[in-house]
């Protein structure tokens, strides 16, 4: 199993901590930086060997078209985080993002009168909802959460479907502070962006700086172990997959703002995409180990590959067959590390203790 | 680790009420063939008296034709789920293998029979690479096959972009979905049937079948008891490439179109016929049979609920409820008995 063991706050000695011991530590913080640090140094690479070849690629309108893009996927990346930490996965984003913003549309349909911070309200909740059902169909059956958001996948979108009919919603139909919401900028920084780094860094801390945010490693980590040291496992996962609908929602409503057309399969085949992000931000699909903010950093990278082809004039159906390969290489990386790591410490206990 | 071949062993596995607990568990899913054959006959009559046009011969044949390529996928699925893996890269495996295909018949001038057989094996490499992440580098192929997922889809868009072949010549679009003479059973039909026997003999009367299982279980103990895990998951992944590869040729000519979006999504539809055909996703155990039924009430409900005249996309409802319900039933039924048992002993002991 890969495992960098960024996050697992467990000591295998259990005396106070000792010289070796901060030592070890500050190894594993590093390897945690090394990871953001490579993510950043391949995204400037990206930038900046675009902009050599084509500089309009930083100017204004690019960039913030570039941030406006990669918004809504930085804020699933996140959600998905969570999850995955805790050695679950969620399927079900994409599904989710489709029918709430479904749903955001229809309300402004229904009810022109709404003031977009209801709209907002209401589509964070339908998340949430979502969520709940994931989470508890979860507990109920006690298989891999792989299983149960797979299913929901499917029975969201089908909702999506059948409720909308066939029918589409059309910027027209919203009211225009909404839509204003989607392109607005504050100093040349789109909102929609602001909103993710938001929630980028309201994850990120809760991940690093709580109790309950330690214990998602924990749980991913070593599940047995977690329960036997009195975290309440269940209520956790519980807890992560209702927060990752809700953020889901959130995106939803974004995601409507943004595009104003709207028709049931919107987001359809976005699950894939969040969860590629998350592992080409170092995020290890077995749990336990990575951050939000790497995540974050990886849906920026695969965003931005995207629109840095584009400039490159490299065939747009490059794109694709490009993250693949990114997240083989991210994942091979991720093992050779956690391989180095290992015979690292091996060899430290093999001398001192 | 015990068991980390795609997920952790279930979550919840209490020693202490669990003997009874258990067995229930392992006699529900012992006739869990046959609770899904059971729901396969049921849907067949149901449909059959009541939605018209449904017991038509010229619906079998197109119900067939549909299902053949979720039925061949799902063969090797089957024995990949059982080990504890997964491969998601079907479905892109199937697109790029239909991409190439177009592509060799448009510019290297090759037979078709030798583009078929090219074919098949390309289909093997591209397994073998994700059996060589799998098994030689000791990825999670959940991981892996995500990637390759996204890689083959990129690549078969490389290759034709956004054209499609569609000259193949008229005889070999026609042979594809001609009948068995005298029936409404497409001829793919028996190719299919005899693949399926050879992975059932595999699977559950020699020692490789019983070995799969084993490593399912437990990856450790099958290599102790000499069986080489890593050579055998990695052929099990280059199969699975070169069914791809004839399921690549099938959809060609079956819609007599090479493109780079055929069959984008499929691999969720297998998974899900596969899990719903009874295979644990934590491996080790599942039959052929279920999977088979799995996959043919998974394609009678969305044709008699298609030719009931609901939307098609809307179906996606019944194939989600279906695969959660196959999970969550079987857990909910033992808890429900395993309450009333315990409250029944409790009862007898007050007495």
């Amino acid at each position: 199993m890969s495992r960098t063991d960024t996050g697992a706050p467990e000591r295998p000695t259990g005396t106070e901590p000792t010289e070796p011991d901060r030592q070890r530590r500050s190894l594993t913080e590093r390897l945690l930086a090394v990871r953001e640090l490579s993510l950043l140094i391949a995204l400037g690479l990206l930038v900046l060997v675009t902009t050599v070849r084509n500089d309009r690629f930083l100017s204004g309108q690019s960039v913030k078209d570039l941030l406006l893009g990669c918004a809504i996927l930085v804020i699933l990346a996140v959600g998905q985080t969570l999850v995955i930490v805790t050695r679950n996965v969620d399927l079900s984003v994409g599904s989710i993002l489709g029918l709430v913003a479904f749903a955001t549309g229809t309300l402004f349909l229904s009810a022109p009168g709404t003031p977009w911070p209801v709209a907002l309200v209401v589509g964070v909740a339908l998340g949430a909802l979502c969520g709940v059902i994931n989470g508890g169909l979860i507990a109920v059956a006690r298989v891999p959460a792989l299983v149960i958001t797979l299913g929901t996948l499917y029975a969201f979108r089908g909702v999506d479907y059948y409720w909308a009919s066939g029918r589409q919603i059309n910027a027209a139909d919203m009211p225009s502070s909404f839509l204003r919401l989607g392109n607005q900028t504050v100093l040349g920084v789109p909102v929609l962006f602001l909103v993710a780094l938001v929630v980028v860094a309201a994850v990120g801390f809760y991940l690093r700086s709580y109790h309950s945010g330690r214990e998602l490693y924990a749980i991913g980590s070593e599940p047995a172990a977690a329960r036997l040291s009195g975290i309440p496992v269940g209520r956790r996962v519980f807890a992560v997959f209702v927060a990752n609908g809700a953020l889901a929602g959130l995106a939803g409503v974004l995601y409507a703002a943004r595009f104003g057309t709207l028709d049931a399969a919107a987001g359809t085949g976005l699950e894939l995409q969040v969860v590629a992000a998350a592992v080409v931000g170092g995020v290890a699909i077995f749990g336990g180990s990575g951050s939000a903010y790497g995540a974050a950093l990886g849906a920026v990278l695969l965003t931005t590959i995207g629109s840095s082809l584009a400039v490159l004039r490299i065939d747009p159906f490059w794109q694709q067959a490009v993250v693949g390969a990114l997240i083989l290489a991210a994942i091979g990386l991720d093992r050779l590390l956690a391989l180095r790591v290992a015979a690292r410490l091996r060899g430290r206990s093999a001398h001192g203790a | 680790m015990a068991h980390d071949s795609l997920y952790a062993a279930p979550p919840t596995v209490e020693a202490e009420p669990g003997a009874g607990r258990l067995a229930t568990l392992r006699g529900l899913f012992g006739s869990w063939d046959a609770v899904i054959v059971g729901a396969l006959v049921a849907a067949v009559l149901v449909a059959g008296l009541t939605v018209e046009n449904f017991a038509t011969g010229r619906n079998a044949q197109f119900l067939l034709l549909d299902l053949v390529p979720l039925a061949f996928i799902a063969l090797p699925m089957t024995l990949i789920v059982i080990t504890g893996e997964i491969d998601l890269s079907v479905a892109s495996m199937v697109g790029l293998c239909s991409t190439l295909m177009g592509q060799l018949w448009l510019s290297s001038g090759l037979s078709l029979e030798l583009i078929c057989v090219l074919v098949v094996l390309l289909g093997a490499v591209l397994g073998a690479v994700n059996g060589l992440f799998v098994t030689g580098f000791g990825l999670p192929s959940l991981a892996v096959t995500i990637g390759t997922l996204a890689l083959y889809r990129g690549l078969s868009f490389v290759v034709l972009g956004d054209q499609a072949v569609a000259d193949f010549p008229a005889d070999w679009t026609a042979a594809v979905v001609r009948n068995i003479p005298g029936t409404s059973i497409p001829v793919v039909v028996v190719p299919l049937l005899l693949l399926a026997l050879v992975f059932g003999v595999v699977l559950h009367a020699t020692a490789a079948g019983r070995a799969l299982y084993a490593m399912g279980n437990n990856d450790q103990a099958a290599t102790f008891t000499g069986v080489s895990v890593a050579r055998t998951k990695f052929w099990l992944f280059v199969v699975s490439g070169a069914v791809c590869g004839l399921v690549g040729i099938f959809w060609t000519l079956r819609y007599a179109s090479a493109r780079g979006d055929n069959a984008t999504g499929l691999e969720l539809t297998v998974v899900t016929a596969v899990l719903l055909g009874g295979v644990s996703i934590f491996g080790g155990r599942g039959a052929l049979l279920g999977v088979l039924a799995g996959v043919l009430l998974l394609g009678v409900l969305r044709n008699a609920l298609q030719l009931a005249d609901v939307d098609a996309n809307a179906l996606t409802i019944v194939t989600g409820t279906l695969l959660i319900a196959s999970v969550v039933l079987p857990n909910a039924v033992a808890d429900i008995r395993a309450r009333l048992h315990r409250r029944r002993q409790r009862h007898s002991v007050a007495s």
